[in-house]
């Protein structure tokens, strides 16, 4: 509403003119026009508005992981498909190429900030161009601006748009790449699991680790489990209340369990947020952990150095 | 239905057949109060294989049983419970309290062996 009034005063200022007929057909055909003109200047002088870009793009210290060639061939590529969704109207080639030049450059540690940066970048200088241009017809100017703006808003649009959905992809995929890092539940000695946790636990992750852990003492008939939670970088009440769960159904099963792998950070925060694990058997490493599991099923691991002499001495 | 009472050397194990009701829990834990006494058992066994689901009422049961057999000179060890089941257990807050338990019948009685020929020296759990 608020935007075709200001368009209607726009194209008044000019005074007469057939195009102070607002919003007609003529109104859109006279855009057309106006756009297959400004694509034709656009053309007309690719090259020096190439550079002018590529030159405020250094300048504002944009994209600084990529190198002088490689943003004037961005800036090219990004020129080209600008042009061309200002020709055909339709985004979806550049919705593409977006897509594709985000994945490219992501890993290379570019930030929405810097892609945002020189989309609107790239809007000012065609719109610098534009003045330039029309600048001795005020009128002219502002209908070439009112078929240009629209346009422009959308193709910066569609590249953020692109950039930050590709992003949350990565995320989304590395997310479920994290969410699927199994985690084994592995027979170390006749009757003794080991359970190492790496990364973070929530309560889904909590809950697929307990029933894995239950399952594997039904399997391996397993007497004692060691639960080692060195990778886990952070415990908090809620992980601590998992643990316990986790220690508490494997004891119904019949199974003792030994938590290792506790830093002093995390055993300080638990003593400091108070929670209780007094009821858990808790060793300080994995090496210790399995040892006293070792100890509780009554093996005895002796070294066998001597074996070779003892065996030569018969 | 009754559940069975097998009795093997000094030991009693009651081998659930099917889902209890309340009244049927009830009536093990007199039976095996009783059978402790006339057999001088030392050992109970609960065997909870079959159960895929076990209540407040079924849990403060069992643990009435394990009390029960203590005083009258029975350790008591609760076998088979399931891994669905002892994950609902510890979900639901049920808990076993100092009730021995172990994986199945034969861990069962290699733990009340372990109990009861070696007196009061305990090895696990702390």
């Amino acid at each position: 509403m608020a935007d075709s009034k200001k368009r209607d005063k726009r194209t008044r200022i000019p005074g007469p003119s057939s195009l102070a007929s607002p919003m007609g057909t003529a109104m859109l055909e006279s855009t057309a026009v106006l756009l297959r003109e400004l694509v034709s200047h656009l053309r007309e002088n690719r090259t020096q508005l190439r550079e002018e870009w590529a030159r405020r793009i250094t300048e504002s210290q944009l994209l600084v992981a990529m190198t002088q060639e490689e943003i004037f061939k961005e800036a090219t590529a990004v020129y080209d498909n600008y042009v061309a969704v200002l020709e055909t109207g339709s985004v979806e080639a550049l919705e593409a190429y977006a897509r594709d030049l985000s994945e490219r450059i992501i890993p290379r540690g570019v930030e929405t900030r810097e892609v945002l940066g020189i989309v609107l970048l790239l809007r000012d200088v065609l719109a610098r161009s534009l003045f330039k241009k029309y600048q001795a017809d005020f009128g002219l100017l502002n209908r070439v601006l009112d078929a240009y703006e629209p346009a422009a808003n959308r193709i910066a649009n569609t590249v953020g748009v692109g950039f930050v959905q590709e992003r949350e992809r990565i995320i989304r995929q590395q997310q479920e790449a994290i969410r699927e890092l199994s985690t084994p539940v592995l027979q170390v000695r006749e009757r003794l699991l080991i359970l190492p946790i790496i990364g973070v636990i929530d309560p889904q992750r909590a809950r697929q680790v307990t029933e894995q852990l239950l399952r594997g003492i039904r399997a391996n008939r397993a007497k004692v489990v060691v639960i080692d939670i060195t990778g886990v970088p952070s415990v908090d009440s809620t992980v601590a209340n998992h643990l316990v769960q986790t220690v508490d159904a494997s004891r119904l099963m019949g199974a003792t369990v030994i938590v290792t792998g506790l830093s002093s950070e995390i055993a300080q925060t638990l003593v400091t947020i108070g929670v209780d694990l007094t009821k858990m058997k808790t060793i300080g490493d994995l090496q210790g952990g399995i040892e006293e599991a070792e100890r509780l099923l009554g093996y005895r691991v002796t070294m066998m150095m001597q074996a070779p002499e003892q065996t030569a001495a018969k | 239905m009754r559940v069975p009472i097998l009795k093997q050397g000094g030991y009693l194990i009651a081998s659930i057949q099917s889902a209890l009701s309340d009244y049927e829990l009830l009536q093990l834990r007199d039976d095996l109060s009783a059978q402790v006494g006339r057999f001088r058992s030392r050992g109970v066994i609960v065997d909870v294989t079959v159960l895929d689901v076990m209540d407040s009422f079924a849990v403060r049961t069992l643990r009435a049983i394990a009390q029960i057999g203590h005083m009258r000179g029975a350790e008591t060890v609760i076998v088979g419970i399931q891994p669905e089941v002892a994950f609902a257990m510890v979900q639901l807050g049920l808990a076993l309290g100092d009730v021995e338990t172990a994986l199945d019948l034969e861990e069962g009685l290699a733990l009340l062996d372990l109990r009861t020929k070696r007196g009061e020296s305990h090895v696990t759990e702390s």
